[in-house]
């Protein structure tokens, strides 16, 4: 994996508009970033070679976000010995964009053991960031003991009982969700019924033009269930996001960029700040890549977000550590 | 006579303790079944192996996590379940019942297995 060229996109979808009822399922790999804008629920994408083609005015917005996600603190094996380190070069990346993100969303797995010290470290990293505010939905490692505890007492203050929440920023609504508890034997992710209702209530009385931002840590699609990549009921949470002109559903888990648009909705997974995860189906396991120490930063990366009011548009840049 | 009778009780017990724990320490070529106490499953690649376990009632089946990411040993029907395992952290459970006993890593759920106790 680690020998494709940098700027290769898969499936290049870059000079294409995107039908509304179509289907794009884009993939951004081994130090490739994706910049996709969206407008009314049509997303273009483009390689991160070619960002400068594209205007200041489609990159910028009325509110900018960043998305990382899967720092796996205290992880030392040899995919990534040192995950602290490439966190903090995730920091630096953030604080070098030209516009200050106007917070960030970690979408879980902060932690490789639910410990209290990686939370700790976790924190003590990311203060150093230009964006103060961070919103974090757990991930699977994060929820490892006592139905979550650690993870909950620490970022859960404000969250519904298991641990969702809500907020607006801008006219935009958001959404943090829970679908690493109570998981069953040979199962996916799992929202549960009463997350399913709260998502219903929370919604009601939004106007269908309100941009809806989706965020959880496993993919709420179904990537590859055989890696238990997706989320048992997330079609019924969908299903009640159907309304809405705007969607955009932001996971982690699977330590890769990937993209695909639904009728309104657009699904974008982060990369990894700490180590890389196989192509579905193409090893044996999902266990974590290795790749040669320099390219280890070309495969992780954070995610830019950008929302421009009035024009329902959302642009996701990826962009690697290296 | 009782007396008698209890000491010749005792003897008899003891000798057929004696050949049960023979039979359990030392394999026997002639046996029909053999009767291991222990057993392993290695944790790897986000599989078990073997992912059924066949063994008889009273065996301690120990569980060895091979994987670089942690994973768990919990039970379908919440006979057992491990602590969360490092790699090569280990997991024990002596099966006393006849029964079929599937399970899963409850942090990635696609992994199942079972352990069958004749």
């Amino acid at each position: 994996m680690a020998k494709k060229n940098k700027d290769e996109i898969l499936h290049d979808h870059n000079n294409d508009g995107i039908d509304r009822r179509g289907f794009l399922k884009c993939m951004a790999w081994a130090g490739t970033g994706a910049l996709c804008v969206m407008e009314g629920g049509i997303l273009k994408s483009y390689s991160l070679s070619r960002v400068g083609e594209i205007s200041a005015k489609e990159m910028a917005g009325e509110l900018s976000f960043v998305q990382i996600s899967d720092s796996h603190m205290g992880f030392n094996k040899p995919a990534n010995p040192d995950v602290a380190e490439t966190l903090k070069s995730a920091v630096e990346k953030i604080n070098g964009l030209s516009r200050a993100p106007e917070f960030m969303l970690h979408t879980g797995d902060l932690s490789h053991l639910s410990k209290p010290e990686e939370f700790d470290t976790v924190d003590q990293i990311l203060k150093s960031a230009s964006a103060k505010d961070v919103f974090f939905v757990p991930g699977e490692h994060d929820v490892l003991n006592d139905d979550g505890k650690s993870y909950f007492e620490r970022y859960g203050k404000n969250a519904k009982g298991g641990g969702w929440y809500s907020f607006d920023k801008k006219g935009v609504h958001f959404m943090g969700l829970v679908n690493v508890m109570n998981l069953k034997a040979g199962g996916l992710g799992t929202l549960g019924h009463e997350q399913l209702e709260w998502i219903e209530d929370d919604v009601q009385h939004l106007k269908h033009s309100t941009p809806i931002v989706v965020f959880a840590h496993i993919p709420l699609w179904s990537i590859y269930p055989e890696w238990g990549w997706g989320t048992e009921d997330s079609a019924q949470a969908l299903a009640y996001l159907k309304k809405f002109g705007s969607v955009t559903v932001l996971n982690g888990h699977i330590h890769q960029t990937m993209q695909k648009v639904e009728g309104n909705v657009t699904f974008h997974t982060a990369a990894s700040t700490a180590f890389p995860q196989p192509q579905p189906g193409k090893a044996d396991s999902p266990g974590p890549m290795k790749v040669p120490a320099e390219q280890l930063k070309s495969v992780l990366g954070i995610t830019n977000v950008n929302y421009v009011q009035g024009r329902q548009a959302l642009g996701v840049v990826d962009s690697t550590l290296a | 006579m009782i007396r008698k009778t209890v000491w010749i009780g005792g003897l008899l017990a003891t000798v057929m303790l004696a050949t049960l724990l023979l039979s359990a320490g030392s394999p026997r070529s002639s046996a029909k079944t053999p009767q291991p106490a222990t057993a392993e499953v290695k944790v790897d690649n986000f599989s078990f192996g073997p992912a059924t376990l066949t063994v008889p009632a009273g065996t301690t089946v120990t569980w060895t996590n091979r994987d670089d990411i942690p994973h768990t040993i919990v039970s379908t029907d919440k006979v057992f379940k491990s602590k969360v395992l490092d790699t090569d952290e280990k997991f024990s459970f002596t099966f006393a019942k006849a029964g079929t006993y599937p399970y899963f890593c409850s942090i990635h759920p696609k992994m199942t297995g079972s352990v069958v106790v004749q």
